[in-house]
């Protein structure tokens, strides 16, 4: 308890560290490319508490995402509550989701519960593509007020502050999970579920948690997201490079420890930052496929992996 | 609306006909997941790439598109022999194949996927042939060519490959790999040998499903994935690696997407294959026709 509790208080450290950086380099564009870095550690960490610690591989981020991006267009036409409260609801629901397809699925061989995933995520958009009052295929407006409703400034630093905020409890829950009996329990579902379930290990209970704690935290990181583009359609809120950056990134970084998630997000989010203002974005997420199929095939265990043992 | 018995009719037949086509594209899909337990959901990506050569051909020489896949066969055949080689020496033999080999067929379908929206664009593309238009006429009901010729070209490649299955040494050789690969080391052949024929030949099919599949409707790059579901779908539905089974589940499925299609309209469809993947995996995993 004490370790996570000191754990907690670097993070909150380094995070106020971010923040300040922002506030001294003062470049909106600062944080329209630092929202998208930090929306994807929240992605990859989410991604790894079930893909990185008990082996089941999710192809479904786009439809947890999105249910969470969606829930904030249906509040918004419809209720006044202020985001966070929009965030948590995001999540909420998209945790929920993640019970059922889990319920549904988790049954079964590790590749059937891929191939649903994929399957969600297609019969979600669907529903949303011929749901009009989210806009259907046309895609949804929301207008992002001008000013940020704490500590001043653009709306764009809220939104920037409240994926910081964000980030910082998933990795530290992503952590704290690691480190306990739970992640324990997760971890002999990855190296072996068959004896894991003969030591009497509630296997079933155990993924259908990490589903829900994983989907959860994918909601929560959609959320914001109307707020941020403006603009919302299923083509875009159900984006193929949504699912695979949430898969390279943990990939990349190593998916044994919370830190592999943060360390492939920073890097891949970064160039592709980068890359999308100075070359093209189809090009930038070239890169990203080219390095996840490079990293899977040479460097198994990830960046994290060179610095281990 | 209303739904008359001609519209029923001919959704149903249109259905069927979709359904031979889906038995090509998910053929592949049966021989690599149903038989040799990797899962490529690349699969459709290389579908797309078979689409997209036969389309050269036909815009740039002219050339038949199913008579171009056909000549096509042994550069997919050899494409296929090279992915198995990388992914054997990558994750088969490090025993990990799960996670990584899952990542590995996701990265290249991203890769694919993206290189085709880098050469050709987002437009839709298309192919011109002389049984592309055309219908025949039995009484009330109507048989596009273009559905037709698909379809028959479509069984034809699924009854070569059973012939060859259970007919050759090699095709004998695949389904012992699949059922039972250490046995077949102890009768001292190599599996990894075998199994990189099985998946030469499945990728080899994605050169008639493509050419087939451009036929039937115009494509674009992001297509593939709405088939990824499709052909799992239809893999598992029909009890995977049962060829049988393959062109059943698949036509039971043309059929109801077809009718989804005239009843509800067509933004429907997509979610018909992907609900009834669901649906089997949460009632009966070992498929409709499948044992167990």
């Amino acid at each position: 308890m004490a370790a996570n509790l000191r754990f907690t208080v670097g993070a909150v450290i380094v995070a106020a560290l971010v923040l300040l950086a922002a506030r001294l380099i003062d470049n909106q564009y600062a944080y329209f490319a630092g929202y998208v870095v930090l929306q994807y550690i929240v992605l990859a960490t989410a991604w790894n508490i079930l893909g990185g610690y008990t082996g089941y591989v999710n192809f479904g981020t786009a439809a947890f995402f999105a249910i969470g991006a969606y829930g904030t267009v249906v509040l918004h036409k419809t209720t006044s509550l202020p985001l966070p409260v929009m965030i948590a609801i995001g999540g909420v629901l998209s945790g929920f989701v993640g019970l059922g397809m889990g319920y549904l699925t988790l049954r079964l061989r590790g590749t059937f519960f891929s191939i649903a995933t994929l399957a969600m995520a297609v019969v979600v958009q669907t529903l949303i593509t011929n749901w009009d009052f989210v806009g259907g295929s046309r895609g949804a407006y929301v207008i992002r007020p001008q000013k940020s409703p704490i500590l001043g400034g653009n709306y764009i630093e809220y939104l920037f502050l409240l994926m910081l905020v964000l980030s910082v409890i998933a990795v530290v829950v992503a952590r704290a999970i690691q480190h306990s009996r739970l992640g324990l329990g997760f971890a002999s579902i990855r190296d072996d579920e068959g004896a894991a379930e003969t030591s009497g290990v509630p296997t079933l209970r155990l993924k259908l948690i990490a589903t829900v704690l994983s989907g959860g935290f994918m909601g929560m990181a959609g959320a914001p997201l109307p707020y941020y583009v403006t603009y919302l359609d299923p083509a875009s809120g159900f984006s193929l490079s949504y699912a695979v950056n949430t898969i390279a990134m943990p990939l990349i970084g190593g998916t044994s420890s919370w830190l592999g998630p943060v360390i492939g997000a920073v890097l891949l989010g970064t160039l592709q930052q980068v890359a999308t203002v100075t070359i093209s974005s189809a090009l930038s997420l070239l890169i990203v496929g080219v390095l996840l199929v490079l990293f899977v095939v040479a460097a198994p265990r990830g960046i994290v992996g060179w610095f281990q043992r | 609306m209303d739904v008359t018995l001609d519209l029923l009719g001919n959704a149903i037949l249109s259905g069927l006909l979709l359904g031979g086509f889906y038995a090509a594209v998910t053929i592949g899909i049966s021989i690599s997941f149903g038989m040799l337990d990797i899962v490529n959901i690349a699969h459709p990506a290389f579908i797309l790439l078979g689409s997209y050569t036969a389309y050269i051909a036909n815009s740039m020489f002219g050339f038949d598109p199913i008579l171009t896949s056909i000549v096509l066969l042994p550069a997919f055949y050899l494409l296929g022999m090279a992915i198995y080689t990388v992914y054997d020496l990558s994750f088969e033999r490090r025993g990990d194949a799960s996670i990584r080999g899952l990542a590995f067929f996701f990265g290249l379908l991203f890769i694919t996927e993206v290189t085709l929206i880098l050469v050709f664009g987002v437009d839709y593309r298309l192919v011109e042939a002389v049984y592309i238009g055309p219908s025949l006429h039995l009484g009330p009901l109507d048989l596009p060519l273009r559905l037709l010729v698909p379809a028959v070209v479509a069984l034809m490649l699924i009854a070569a490959l059973q012939v060859f299955m259970s007919q050759t040494f090699v095709g004998r050789a695949v389904k012992a790999v699949a059922q039972d690969p250490i046995a077949l080391r102890l009768m001292a052949a190599n599996p990894s040998r075998i199994k990189r024929i099985a998946f030469g030949l499945s990728i080899a099919t994605c050169s008639i499903a493509g050419a087939i599949l451009i036929i039937i409707q115009p494509v674009e790059p992001s297509i593939a994935r709405d088939y990824i579901g499709r052909v799992f779908a239809i893999c598992v539905m029909g009890g995977l690696g049962s060829f049988g089974g393959t062109i059943l589940a698949a036509m039971v499925l043309g059929v109801v997407e077809s009718l989804t299609t005239t009843i509800y309209g067509p933004s429907w469809s997509p979610a018909v294959a992907f609900g009834f993947l669901l649906l089997t995996l949460a009632v009966r995993p070992a498929g409709l026709f499948g044992r167990g």
